[in-house]
């Protein structure tokens, strides 16, 4: 067993125990996007830092990938932790206004207004749903795609994928348009901007009447102009 | 070449080519590293061949091709040995009078090098300042190595310190050795290589260890390790089987970019010249040790250099770094304990473990030992590659050894650690260069990349090229880094054109902090110093652009104008040259710039051989 502090308190937990598990244990929140129960940890969206070490040795680590280490002494919301998430939720908001979920998070974070030049993009690159293909739908039709800002999730030369099965579990868990698929009664499902994904893997116009209950879509009627 | 069975073997084998060989016979040496050879070494090894052998002199006169000496700035140059006597940016003509002049025992007075300082000729390498004040330990050897002859590299004493450790050495020696020399890893972060040795060979041995040399260098104008593969593939060679040894690792592996053909070359047949010797591979000596080399070529992707994200490109997946711990020496390529270490770092360890660590502990200052090649590039005299101790000022680097400025504009700072270093301003150039004094003063010693500015460069427009080419060349994987740098980038950008606030600028230092903050490996961690340590150094410049609308550096083009002064004496060269038409004028009149038309390309200004375009 690994002993460490969180926020003050003590904890003990088994080898190979992340941060952001231990923390979760004990009760503090730790925001992620990234993050999902069953699936590996990414660190890619970075809102689940926080901060270990003393002094100037002090620093911010994602928690959802940082193992547990002995007499680690964590802190889940410092100041440098607030003011790192809040900036992090400016850029999300920035660049994808639209999911209803980084709305929520930026709300909850007292992030009011973000001051970059707006953008309407559809995909935060969190990798959800390339680790869902591959971790468990044992599919590995789409995967990230370029580097930098050509960054991307599809196939191989955009072609459709073979072992694609079309099981809608990439739309599933993505945070940019979860509202599509997780309510079951229409007039529930607000439309946030779905975001309008469309894996190029899949066949769209099948999928329009499968999953999505809006007709039409907000976030398809804003990218048609 | 016969396969050497024993230490003993090889040491008659290095007795014999020693003995072998006359050190007054003069031998002419043409440095052809891919510099060299971009600016003629090519021709010179031709004609130098021809001459010759058209007058039957191959055994009065040698000749030997190597890799590059540093001096680049007076390339292609010869040094003819045992005389030392050097001569710069010869021509093909010059060439066919320099043999003639060795046959005859002379010098050629009129291709000296003129110190532009003094206007005296120099004859000797060893009396021209470039070269006087530099301790070159590593760059020295690339002059007495062909890189494509393994009996040049042993004549010169090379796999002495290899056959050194093999007979008396035992593996905890060599890590002790390395450890007590403090070198630190020359890649950039300066962590002490003998404890990351030691913590591999404290991992178990189960499924086999790897080194790796890390010769992924990217950094824009910076090419170091470029000319040591090229020059001296062997001490790489030899280094890393001395680490093997020391670890007990059982596979290396050296990642070098696409990019560096002669590099590949190089090492392939130095590859193939260690194994055929038995000095790779299974039963090394004859001892029944056992390491080999293999090369992963690199497809050119800045991140990759990072050691998490190397590791994954060796496995054959995208290169992205992961989180550390855990870290490479405990998880490395598929899972087992990797050390990774820079080119420079390898080309150390022979000469550590060869002249003893104390001896190698004794340059440098304390806690930096050693020396530390500089790729010199920019607004200097000078370029080039200068091997220095650390420690040394960089005042002392750009004036002795690079010579000051290239003309009247004063030099006004140096940017050291490639895109992710900081720039540091005149006002600091007392700063006598280490890990720790670069870390304090907002930049890193990164791989060694050195580029002068002067008045004539503009911070922001700095700032942004090098914010520009991490946007690019960030994995994308973390939010922070890859869009902290788009954002980044945009902001510089409205600066640079005059449409920001003071705002801007405030948000652009915030994000700065957060992106330093919370990204995940080094590339973003160190991306924002480019922007952190100008604002820091040179807010004046940005509060001149963004209260006052103006480049006081008369770069950024959305804030500048070009007029013709009143030197004009109506030449009409520069009308003839605007490529968009934009000057009007009568001969022996003064031109006028239509605003309007004018694209501000510059080329008025640089074609005016009379002062008369400037820029306000």
């Amino acid at each position: 067993m690994i002993n460490l502090t969180i926020n003050s308190l003590n904890v003990s937990v088994e080898e190979g125990t992340t941060l952001l598990e231990a923390a979760r244990f004990l009760g503090f929140h730790i925001p992620t996007l990234c993050y999902m129960d069953g699936l590996s940890p990414y660190g890619a969206c970075r809102l689940c830092v926080v901060e270990i070490g003393e002094g100037p040795k002090a620093k911010l680590v994602s928690s959802c990938t940082y193992p547990a280490e002995m007499g680690l002494n964590v802190r889940t919301a410092s100041s440098r932790v607030r003011r790192a998430r809040k900036m992090i939720l400016e850029l999300l908001l920035a660049s994808c206004p639209q999911s209803k979920t980084i709305q929520d998070l930026a709300a909850a974070h007292d992030v009011r207004q973000q001051r970059f030049k707006q953008e309407y993009e559809d995909c935060i690159l969190c990798g959800l749903c390339v680790r869902m293909c591959e971790e468990q739908m044992m599919a590995k039709a789409i995967g990230f795609r370029g580097r930098g800002e050509n960054r991307s999730i599809g196939t191989p030369f955009d072609i459709t994928s073979d072992v694609c099965r079309q099981c809608g579990g990439c739309m599933y868990v993505c945070p940019a348009c979860q509202l599509r698929c997780t309510y079951t009664e229409p007039e529930k499902a607000v439309c946030g901007g779905c975001a309008n994904l469309s894996p190029p893997c899949l066949q769209k116009e099948q999928f329009d009447d499968m999953m999505c209950y809006m007709d039409p879509c907000v976030a398809c009627e804003i990218k048609k102009d | 070449m016969k396969r050497l069975k024993s230490i003993d073997d090889f040491k008659a084998l290095q007795g014999l080519i020693i003995a072998d060989r006359d050190p007054s016979i003069s031998t002419i040496v043409i440095p052809a590293g891919t510099c060299g050879q971009a600016s003629g070494a090519n021709d010179l090894m031709r004609i130098t061949k021809r001459e010759l052998l058209a007058k039957g002199l191959t055994d009065k006169i040698h000749l030997r091709i190597t890799g590059c000496h540093g001096f680049c700035e007076m390339e292609p140059s010869v040094l003819i040995e045992p005389q030392g006597t050097f001569y710069p940016k010869v021509s093909i003509e010059d060439m066919v009078r320099i043999v003639e002049a060795i046959e005859k025992g002379e010098v050629l007075e009129d291709l000296f090098f003129v110190d532009p300082e003094t206007g005296v000729a120099v004859e000797k390498q060893d009396d021209i300042p470039f070269f006087k004040k530099q301790v070159r330990t590593i760059l020295a050897r690339n002059e007495r190595v062909d890189p494509i002859r393994i009996h040049n590299y042993i004549e010169s004493g090379g796999y002495s310190a290899l056959a050194g450790v093999l007979t008396n050495g035992k593996p905890k020696w060599v890590v002790e050795q390395v450890k007590s020399s403090g070198l630190r890893g020359r890649g950039g972060a300066g962590f002490s290589t003998g404890l990351k040795w030691e913590m591999l060979a404290g991992q178990s041995n189960g499924h086999g260890k790897f080194l790796v040399c890390n010769a992924d260098e990217g950094d824009p104008g910076a090419y170091m390790d470029r000319s040591v593969l090229e020059g001296n593939p062997h001490s790489i060679i030899e280094g890393m089987i001395i680490g093997a040894y020391g670890t007990g690792a059982t596979e290396g592996v050296v990642y070098v970019r696409n990019e560096y053909p002669l590099a590949i070359k190089h090492l392939v047949i130095a590859l193939g010249q260690a194994r055929g010797l038995g000095l790779l591979s299974d039963d090394i000596l004859g001892t029944g040790f056992s390491f080999d080399i293999k090369i992963v070529r690199g497809a050119g992707a800045f991140v990759c250099g990072e050691e998490t994200a190397l590791i994954r490109s060796i496995e054959g997946k995208m290169g992205e770094p992961r989180q550390r711990p855990p870290f490479p020496v405990q998880k490395g390529i598929d899972g087992r304990p990797t050390a990774i270490n820079n080119v420079e770092t390898w080309a150390n360890i022979p000469i550590i473990i060869g002249d003893g660590a104390q001896q190698f502990a004794k340059i440098g200052t304390k806690g930096n030992s050693g020396t530390k090649i500089f790729s010199l590039v920019g607004k200097i005299k000078n370029t080039g590659l200068v091997e220095v101790p650390m420690g040394i000022t960089i005042g002392e680097i750009v004036y002795d050894i690079g010579g000051g400025p290239v003309d009247k504009a004063k030099i006004k700072a140096v940017q050291t650690g490639g895109p992710s270093g900081g720039c540091i301003p005149a006002q600091k150039f007392d700063l006598p260069i280490d890990y720790d004094s670069l870390i304090e003063a907002g930049s890193i010693m990164g791989s060694g990349g050195m580029i002068v500015m002067d008045e004539n460069t503009c911070m922001v427009d700095v700032a942004k090229y090098f914010m520009n080419f991490l946007k690019d060349e960030s994995c994308g994987k973390c939010l922070t880094c890859r869009k902290g740098t788009q954002r980044m980038y945009e902001i510089l950008d409205d600066i640079s054109k005059g449409q920001a606030t003071l705002e801007h600028l405030e948000l652009l230092e915030e994000l700065a902090e957060v992106v330093k903050d919370t990204t995940m490996c080094g590339l973003g961690q160190t991306a924002p110093n480019p922007v952190l340590s100008t604002i820091r150094y040179f807010h004046d410049e940005y509060i001149e652009h963004i209260k006052n609308k103006r480049c006081p550096a008369g770069v950024c083009k959305e804030l500048i104008t070009y007029f013709i002064n009143e030197n004009c004496t109506g030449c009409m060269v520069c009308l003839r040259d605007c490529p968009e038409g934009a000057i009007t004028g009568e001969k022996k009149e003064l031109h006028v710039i239509d605003p309007s038309k004018c694209i501000k390309c510059g080329v008025c200004k640089s074609v005016c051989k009379f002062d008369a375009v400037d820029v306000n």
